[in-house]
């Protein structure tokens, strides 16, 4: 296991793009919850080895969005296909096979208060990798901090960390598990600009260095343009436009100018 | 509108909580019953757990038990003397502290120590998301966090009541023991000697229905928090009201249905 942990953990695979092989297809995705539609009718398709960030103001259904991808809730309408599956039609098992191939990192990192890091990062895999010795978890676990840049940090407690390394630690809890599609929510949120500009360098670090697919949802403009090949406009639970950052923000479209108007670019 | 309509809306929508409140809580008892007893079993949380609530709820078990006990004989005494039957507080203890007291106040403690802190964990684990994190990691939360938790206080309040029981007799015995000289052994004795087995059985039926009831109180209002910081609060306050109140209707019932054997 451990060989094959750092075969994966070192291979530098070049990021490319296979327009053939869509790793994640949405069609008519409806999504509401009592009085509110949330998600209105989302078409959408994401390659290997692409970003594609998916930006909105606040409440426009982002997080619901990918909550939905890796089956957390269950859509109203449209289907979901993950790695060739039907999302919502796969049972508990099934589904936990998928989740292993789908990184979650969320908004508020989510570590688990009562374990350290060491602890935090080890979970998945002790759940999930029934076999491994203790040696091959210290291996797998100090790998993975070593790429977030935080192995110093393996004995902290949550508490004890600032919002950039809690953020830095999800992802490499995600990480852990080897997965083939990232999903980010708001990776940037809540953090200073140079704590969010090292954020972006991981994010990019890690499609080139493990060759993921990943969706980015954010409303930090510089955090999409710096890590997208793709950007997704969601506006009233709808994509309103979607293509690069110039394509996208080339407009004179009034909501696109609005959301524009308000980011600071670099 | 008028107020009598508004009224009955409002009643209308607190029934129909109420009820879908329960359902729910049926649901979580019933996917207890089916994950419960299927692999895997996550052992060493469950020893973690009950190590949690066993040893760390000690302390206050031993206070309350021992004060329990000696404060319960000191009041009992001046009643048996006005009818020379002093010689009858150690049965009259005995049956006191392991038909009643020992289960009921450990119990109330767990309720209130354990209940509370499952409710807050669980709460604050669900509005931070913890609980999904664990979910698209691939580990079923339901079977990590709560059938371990129940399991944990099923085990630790079962020992806990005999551990209490005990001590409730040993404060019982230092204000016997203060006031005649009687030994130890001769205390136990006569504590035991009207004790049959369906009390000792009805104890430990009432312990292990008390401590599932405690734990799973807390963990389907911690495991269902909401509305973020306030909905921890609410849920760990929710888990001590409830379960207390389930204890007692548990309490009425189990010693009416011992009652019934007995007679039967």
């Amino acid at each position: 296991m451990d060989s094959l942990l750092l075969t994966y953990m070192e291979k530098l695979q070049k990021h490319t793009i296979n327009r053939d092989e869509p790793v994640i297809s949405i069609e008519g995705l409806y999504k509401s919850f009592e009085h509110l539609d949330v998600l209105q009718g989302i078409d959408f398709t994401l390659y290997k080895g692409e970003n594609v960030a998916v930006l909105g103001k606040s409440g426009t259904g982002k997080s619901v969005l990918i909550k939905i991808i890796v089956g957390l809730l269950k859509p109203d309408s449209g289907s979901v296909i993950a790695l060739g599956k039907h999302v919502d039609k796969l049972k508990r098992k099934e589904l936990d096979e998928l989740r292993l191939r789908i990184g979650f990192s969320f908004q508020n990192s989510a570590l688990y208060d009562g374990m350290n890091v060491y602890q935090n990062l080890a979970f998945p895999l002790e759940m999930n990798k029934k076999n491994l010795s203790k040696k091959q978890l210290d291996t797998a676990v100090e790998s993975v901090l070593d790429a977030v840049g935080l192995l110093n940090k393996i004995n902290q407690m949550p508490s004890d960390l600032s919002g950039g390394q809690r953020k830095r630690i999800g992802i490499a809890r995600t990480l852990i598990l080897q997965p083939e599609i990232m999903l980010y929510d708001e990776p940037t949120a809540g953090l200073d600009p140079i704590t969010s500009t090292e954020i972006i360098d991981l994010i990019n670090n890690v499609q080139h260095r493990f060759n993921t697919s990943s969706i980015i949802i954010t409303h930090d403009l510089t955090c999409a343009k710096n890590t997208s090949d793709r950007i997704a406009m969601l506006h009233k639970g709808k994509f309103i436009k979607v293509g690069t950052f110039d394509e996208v923000f080339d407009t004179e479209e009034v909501h696109l100018k609005e959301f524009y108007n308000y980011n600071f670019i670099q | 509108m008028k107020k009598s309509k508004r009224s009955k809306i409002i009643f209308g929508k607190r029934v129909d909580v109420f009820f879908s409140d329960v359902y729910e809580a049926c649901r979580f008892v019933l996917l207890f019953f089916k994950e419960g007893f299927i692999r895997p079993f996550h052992f060493k949380e469950i020893v973690h757990q009950t190590y949690e609530v066993g040893i760390k709820s000690l302390p206050l078990i031993t206070l309350t038990g021992f004060i329990v006990g000696m404060v319960f004989t000191k009041q009992a005494r001046p009643s048996l003397e006005d009818f020379g039957a002093t010689s009858w507080l150690p049965s009259l203890m005995g049956i006191a502290i392991i038909k009643a007291l020992g289960p009921l106040v450990t119990a109330l403690i767990c309720a209130g120590k354990v209940g509370s802190s499952i409710g807050a964990e669980l709460g604050s684990m669900k509005v931070t998301e913890q609980i999904e994190a664990m979910e698209v990691s691939s580990t079923n939360p339901f079977k990590y966090l709560v059938v371990t938790r129940i399991w944990a206080t099923t085990i630790s309040v079962t020992i806990l009541v005999f551990y209490c029981s005990f001590v409730g007799l040993m404060g019982s015995y230092s204000n016997v023991h203060a006031e005649d000289t009687s030994s130890i052994l001769t205390f136990f004795q006569n504590a035991f000697s009207t004790i049959t087995f369906l009390d000792v059985f009805s104890m430990v039926f009432k312990s292990v229905i008390y401590g599932f009831t405690i734990g799973a109180v807390g963990c389907f209002k911690g495991y269902n928090a909401t509305q973020g910081t306030r909905g921890v609060g609410k849920a760990a306050n929710q888990a001590v009201v409830l379960s207390m109140f389930l204890i007692f209707i548990e309490e009425v019932l189990v010693v009416q249905v011992a009652h019934w054997i007995r007679y039967f």
